[in-house]
């Protein structure tokens, strides 16, 4: 499989990444040849085989569902660009 | 008095408690170090006023006599780490302003036991990268250089600074992470010990994350020793991380100096791959020699998927690594480039603040897990990983302890000399380290040689889950055999 100037642009959009005409054509070559390396792994016969979901075989920890931490409003906004009374501040959302 | 930088973990551990030196004159000496050697690019930030505070705090403990296992010992933090108070970036642009307001697991447990920081060190942006130069603040070069050359070097990477800043006597032990081989390959290019423990061994915790089903936190040190000192304090249980095993972390220390003797160790003929460089091979011989020697038995295995392991890998890390990175969005910390709308907003600040590295892998990792194609690449390559732990697990119930490798496939290469052209170029310097991160098992790297340049070579080791300390006791048979190599001053 390989990737043509409008998929490289609308994978750009669904990652949120802006990109200018002149970048399209690069990463096209770039993610074509990444693609063709992972290419080889068709070849491999996984039928049957479960996907691996867990690295280290466990049992998923679990907790009590109580409130561990919080009240820490300045901290939670102190790194961010825009900001007015603990909110973040963000461009217009809706029209 | 001998140069304090020169000292290893152990030793200057040993200093202090005599009071042969302060914790103060100690992070002194290596605070000069740092600044004589910023030619190198190994820290992107120095904090010697934080390092000043801890020392003196570690030495009126040492004068109490309550000193803790790590008490008044300097070292360096990865950049991936978050530290408290203490810039974090992960070297890239959209962090470069980011102040954590809280601190990883692993420094913490670092502070805890006494140690003292000297600053954060480079690593290639997101820890993406396989030779530091996709850091944003520069690459990091090399204190070593090929043999009547002046040629600058890549440390390798992701975690560059650590090991070039450990080579280079810049600190006396450091951490890094390891998602493919971003700490056990710079620590063979640059002749010093690198381990990435079994994954859940370290908690991921406030580590910038990249690929969370890969990435774990291990230290870099100029022996198995201090290695096996720092691993002890980094590891441990922690609730803030679900991968984050509980059991018991051993005294690593302990199996320094174990016998070897009747651990059989596999040699995997998957990893003799097409145009290995002759000296690679000759190394990866000799070190299964001195095993041997050491009485090991030596046994030849098979681990079939090995050749699939890099392709699977570029799939699961950008997979992962696009869905982590989608919280750089100029909202709640880090860069925002203006915009009048905010989709248009979110596309600036991610173009503007990711570098072209990340913003590949983002995409490619974008396109795999996208509608259409989720089957075909990314639960086929899950599939595939399943395979490779399998191998594995195959070999170890054959009664097989540890397997032997070379950790690279050449030495140390220029500044700008790979990877220009063709992104899989840089990819293929993985192909011996990254088996070890899909089956989330123990990798060790330790310094077993020089090239005919000159040029440090490591070998390493892949243990059982959770059995890091038999891969320790191999370490120190090699490194007992094959001495220490440090690079020649010429910063």
């Amino acid at each position: 499989m390989s990737v043509d100037a409008e998929t490289v642009r609308r994978i750009a959009h669904l990652a949120r990444i802006a990109v200018s005409d002149a970048e399209v054509e690069h990463l096209e070559g770039e993610l074509n040849a990444m693609l063709a390396f992972v290419e080889q792994l068709a070849e491999v016969d996984v039928t049957n085989v479960e996907p691996m979901t867990s690295v280290t075989p466990m049992e998923m920890k679990k907790r009590a569902d109580a409130v561990t931490d919080g009240g820490i409003p300045d901290d939670i906004v102190k790194n961010a660009p825009a900001m007015e009374d603990h909110f973040f501040v963000v461009p217009k959302v809706v029209e | 008095m001998t140069d304090l930088t020169s000292l290893t973990l152990a030793e200057a551990r040993e200093g202090l408690r005599k009071r042969a030196f302060s914790a103060f004159e100690l992070a002194e000496a290596h605070l000069v170090a740092m600044e004589q050697a910023r030619a190198l690019n190994a820290y992107v930030l120095e904090t010697p006023e934080q390092a000043r505070a801890m020392a003196r705090a570690a030495d009126a403990r040492l004068r109490s006599g309550d000193a803790r296992p790590l008490e008044g010992l300097p070292l360096g933090i990865k950049d991936m780490f978050a530290t408290r108070h203490v810039r974090t970036t992960a070297c890239s642009h959209i962090l470069d302003n980011f102040v954590p307001t809280y601190e990883s697991t692993v420094s913490a447990n670092l502070w805890r036991d006494g140690a003292v920081m000297l600053g954060k060190l480079n690593n290639d942006e997101f820890a993406m990268g396989s030779s530091n130069e996709t850091s944003f603040f520069g690459p990091v070069i090399s204190p070593w250089r090929r043999k009547g050359a002046n040629t600058p070097l890549v440390p390798g990477g992701s975690s560059g600074g650590s090991a070039a800043a450990v080579a280079a006597n810049l600190c006396l032990g450091a951490t890094g992470t390891d998602t493919g081989g971003s700490i056990r390959q710079p620590a063979a290019l640059t002749g010093v010990v690198g381990i990435k423990p079994t994954y859940g061994r370290c908690s991921r915790w406030g580590i910038v994350a990249y690929a969370s089903s890969l990435d774990q936190a291990g230290p870099f040190a100029r022996d198995v020793r201090d290695a096996a000192i720092l691993l002890r304090s980094m590891a441990g249980h922690d609730p803030k991380d679900t991968t984050c095993v509980d059991r018991p972390v051993p005294d690593f220390e302990v199996a320094i100096g174990q016998s070897i003797k009747g651990k059989k160790i596999g040699i995997a003929k998957e990893y003799r791959v097409a145009g290995m460089a002759s000296e690679i091979d000759a190394l990866w011989q000799q070190g299964a020699e001195w095993l041997k020697s050491a009485g090991a038995e030596l046994i030849e295995v098979s681990l079939p998927h090995t050749k699939y392991a890099l392709p699977a890998y570029y799939i699961v890390a950008p997979a992962e690594a696009s869905s982590n990175l989608a919280r750089y969005d100029g909202v709640r910390y880090g860069l925002r480039a203006p915009a009048r709308e905010i989709t248009a907003m979110y596309e600036n600040t991610r173009a503007e603040g990711f570098g072209p590295e990340v913003r590949r892998r983002i995409m490619i990792g974008t396109y795999v897990l996208s509608a259409g194609y989720y089957d075909a690449y990314y639960l086929r390559a899950q599939k595939v990983r399943t395979l490779i732990r399998r191998d594995f697990e195959q070999v170890f119930a054959q009664g097989i302890d540890a397997l032997i490798t070379p950790t690279t496939p050449s030495a140390a290469f220029g500044i700008d000399e790979k990877g220009s052209g063709d992104p899989v170029e840089m990819y293929l310097n993985d192909v011996f380290t990254v088996t070890v991160n899909l089956a989330g098992l123990p990798g060790i790297s330790v310094p077993a040689g020089l090239s005919a340049e000159g040029l440090p070579l490591g070998l390493q080791l892949i243990g059982r889950p959770f059995d890091e300390e038999t891969l320790f006791a191999l370490a120190h048979v090699i490194e007992q055999a094959a001495g220490g190599f440090s690079p020649e001053r010429w910063w």
